[in-house]
């Protein structure tokens, strides 16, 4: 077949010239392989395609990312968010770099985690998504755990050797006995110092209020340095801080396209009204970021809304919205959208480790939902492998929920018990304020290894013998 | 105590350590209470989780029975409301099988070509303008809609057609739809080949471990193909031991009369319907987490 002449970039390997349209197109085809990138059509032919992709890509020059978008400017308000925002001066240590210098200097002894701080306000997703791509599982990992974001509201989230959790007490029809069941078993666990977060069943102004009053109440009643959220969508939200309810976070799903936000029904501007309002309340004890995201590769294609983009970087874009309004969590709910994404548990541990590299390079306080739906092919195993490499990176929470089976969502993510696990095979701690309490409530024991107390802490027994007929 | 005692002592200790909250499984289908082997999940717990997980790999599998669900589905009231002609229409998407079905979402958005033209001919052969076109759709869980559009739809028939308690219902009903290897979104390719003021998707859903067989609920105000999820209000887990069936026909009628009096759906249209009922309840007093 001839050469097409419309090429912007082409390598030669041996006799044969490859040839890649532009920016977007080399970047989906040296991704490393995955179903949302094959049912868009943006995949490389084959491997040797995407090598020679990567190889192109590692020789342009990080600058390259600032002269050309892969989303028009005019058309796209992330990608005016992301050139608008961009920091020359903090881009200016690397800039001479081409993406595959970046790759080794992110590896080298240059990149400490001082410097890596100093110079993320310079770093564009797509810069981070270019260099994600020609980096193994190992780099991956090397390199987020280099990178330090902490975060605060009534504890700090993010310091070393700490690995954080949601407690998600989803409940089907957002019954508030099976709620506080699933509360109370996941305190027990040690669970819920990142945030307890409640998936409502059905999006309701009056429910989502109903069921922020329940977990402020319980938050308040045992004294628990750590914060609440309802995952409605954030114009509900602003909702129920107009009616009063003791809001400490803001949720909203985001995508890295404009198209993708629509789709969600938010513009910007409804994120920095919803920060606005929940920072007015003041609430916060220990700092005030007040924003909790969710991502996940493949939502831009999901809603016809990725412009030709690959799904990695597309992922990638969202982390400049999210970044913008200073998040206490952002979340990456890796295997939730299926294998048309994400095929296999390969395909959901690389997306795992991806997000969570260029979430912490960018400078967000990045966790991952490790989680598969029944659909995929992906099981427990898959599951494992993914929780131990993520805490080994630093990840900065997982989720916790009884027996890894969410009754509401349909889906499986990590377990109280997988993050226990996690602790204890890595060594790592809560949340600092949230440990000191477990500790005082009887829940945990100081030791260097994380020890449960076998007895039912007392301030507890007293709540279940509330209960009709006690415990029997 | 004897040295042989002690050391029969010590082989029966047990290496679970169980939770003393059993009770509380009374609330919550959520694997709570479940003890611990160090900090890990005891074997009894290990298995029944793999056994479930197995069982739901294969309700995602199974293929919807056709033959049964419109014998069900004959056995509505629908003819009241939907003259001439109130067979259901059985359909199909671009998506062959099931397999082409997972990989390809694109696929399952959209009716194949012969059922297509089976729409655009009833379109051509019936005039009425249709107040709502339901759409039934296997999706993800073939026994969710086996098991749970028949007393659905009963609920739901008794606000829309004419009956004795509700005499004047005049909504005018579109035949129903029965669509395989089908997505919430399919129902805008009918919605718009019907004319159909609005289009209510009834799906069935990913299944959990604990659901198999949990019925979704989607509603979409002129629904035309290109639409996305902001413009649809969502109902979820609708089964017997999730929201009733008389709680989903109430919240769904709710929506549909906001919908037709609005002329939208989506993240405009909040669902207020249980506004009275939690207000009566805002104190939380049923927890019994705290005093």
């Amino acid at each position: 077949m001839p050469l097409r002449t419309n090429f912007q970039f082409r390598h030669s390997v041996g006799q044969r010239t490859f040839g890649f349209v532009d920016l977007a197109d080399l970047m989906a085809k040296a991704t490393p392989a995955r179903s949302g990138d094959r049912l868009a059509g943006v995949a490389a032919e084959n491997a040797e395609e995407r090598v020679v992709a990567q190889m192109t890509l590692a020789d342009l020059p990080l600058s390259e990312f600032l002269q050309q978008t892969v989303i028009p400017y005019e058309e796209d308000d992330v990608t005016r968010l992301i050139l608008d925002d961009h920091d020359k001066a903090a881009f200016s240590a690397i800039a001479h770099l081409t993406v595959g210098g970046f790759r080794d200097w992110l590896l080298s002894d240059l990149a400490t985690p001082e410097v890596l701080v100093k110079i993320r306000s310079g770093i564009t997703p797509e810069m981070a998504a270019a260099v994600s791509k020609i980096m193994r599982n190992q780099d991956l990992i090397m390199v987020a755990k280099k990178c330090r974001v902490t975060t605060a509201f009534r504890n700090t989230i993010g310091l070393e050797g700490r690995l954080s959790t949601r407690l998600q007490p989803n409940h089907p029809t957002d019954d508030l006995t099976g709620i506080a069941a699933s509360m109370l078993d996941g305190l027990l666990y040690a669970s819920g110092d990142a945030v307890i977060g409640i998936n409502p069943a059905t999006d309701n102004v009056q429910q989502a209020s109903r069921l922020i009053t329940m977990m402020d109440e319980v938050i308040q009643h045992y004294e628990i340095p750590t914060q609440s959220c309802v995952l409605t969508h954030v114009t509900n939200t602003i909702e129920c801080i107009e009616q009063g309810a003791p809001v400490d976070l803001v949720f909203q799903s985001i995508g890295g396209t404009q198209a993708t936000n629509d789709s969600f029904g938010f513009t910007l501007a409804h994120l920095a009204e919803a920060q606005d309002a929940a920072r007015s309340l003041n609430r916060g004890t220990v700092g005030n970021n007040v924003m909790y995201f969710e991502t996940g590769q493949g939502s831009a294609l999901s809603a016809n809304a990725h412009h030709g983009v690959d799904q990695q970087t597309c992922e990638a874009r969202a982390y400049a919205v999210a970044r913008k309004y200073n998040p206490l969590l952002v979340n990456t709910v890796v295997g939730f959208i299926g294998p048309e994404y994400l095929y296999d548990g390969k395909e959901i541990t690389r997306a795992g480790l991806e997000d969570h590299f260029c979430g912490k390079l960018l400078g967000l306080p990045m966790g991952c939902d490790v989680c598969y739906t029944n659909h995929a092919q992906a099981d427990q195993n898959d599951m494992d492998n993914l929780l131990t490499l993520l805490g080994v990176a630093g990840c900065t929470f997982v989720m916790g929920i009884p027996g890894s089976d969410d009754i509401m969502l349909n889906y499986q993510t990590t377990s109280f018990h997988d993050a226990l696990y996690a602790r204890r095979v890595l060594g790592l701690q809560p949340a600092p304020e949230f440990s000191a309490w477990l500790e005082k409530i009887q829940i945990s024991q100081n030791r260097s290894e994380f020890t449960l107390n076998d007895q039912l802490p007392e301030a507890f027994q007293s709540s279940l013998n509330r209960l009709q007929g006690g415990l029997s | 105590m004897s040295e042989k005692k002690k050391s029969l002592q010590q082989h029966q200790v047990t290496p679970v350590t169980e939770n003393p909250w059993h009770k509380l499984n009374d609330f919550t289908d959520a694997r709570i209470g479940l003890g611990r082997a160090g900090v890990s999940v005891p074997t009894k717990h290990l298995l029944a989780f793999q056994l479930a997980h197995a069982q739901a790999i294969d309700a995602v599998h199974s293929t919807l029975n056709i033959e049964k669900l419109t014998t069900d589905l004959n056995k509505l009231d629908w003819a009241q409301a939907c003259a001439p002609d109130c067979a259901p229409l059985i359909l199909h998407s671009r998506a062959k099988d099931r397999a082409t079905y997972l990989q390809r979402p694109d696929y399952g958005r959209l009716l194949n070509p012969e059922s297509a033209k089976k729409l655009d001919e009833h379109r051509v052969q019936n005039t009425p303008q249709y107040d709502l076109a339901i759409v039934v759709v296997d999706g993800l869980s073939s026994l969710a809609v086996e098991q749970n559009t028949l007393p659905f739809l009963q609920a739901l028939q008794t606000y829309l057609v004419p009956n004795s308690v509700h005499p004047d219902n005049t909504w005018k009903l579109a035949p129903l739809c029965i669509l395989e290897q089908g997505r919430v979104a399919i129902g805008d390719d009918v919605c718009e080949r019907l004319h159909a003021s609005c289009v209510l998707v009834l799906v069935g859903e990913r299944p959990g471990l604990s659901s198999p067989d949990s019925l979704g609920l989607y509603l979409t105000w002129g629904g035309k193909v290109g639409l996305t999820d902001a413009y649809r209000n969502c109902i979820s887990n609708i089964r017997p031991a999730g929201l009733s069936y008389q709680e989903a026909a109430r919240k769904a009628f709710y929506l549909l009369n906001e919908a037709h009096q609005l002329k939208l759906s989506g993240v405009n249209l909040k669902d207020r319907s249980d506004d009275d009922l939690i207000n009566q309840d805002r104190t939380t007093k049923n927890n019994f987490l705290i005093a």
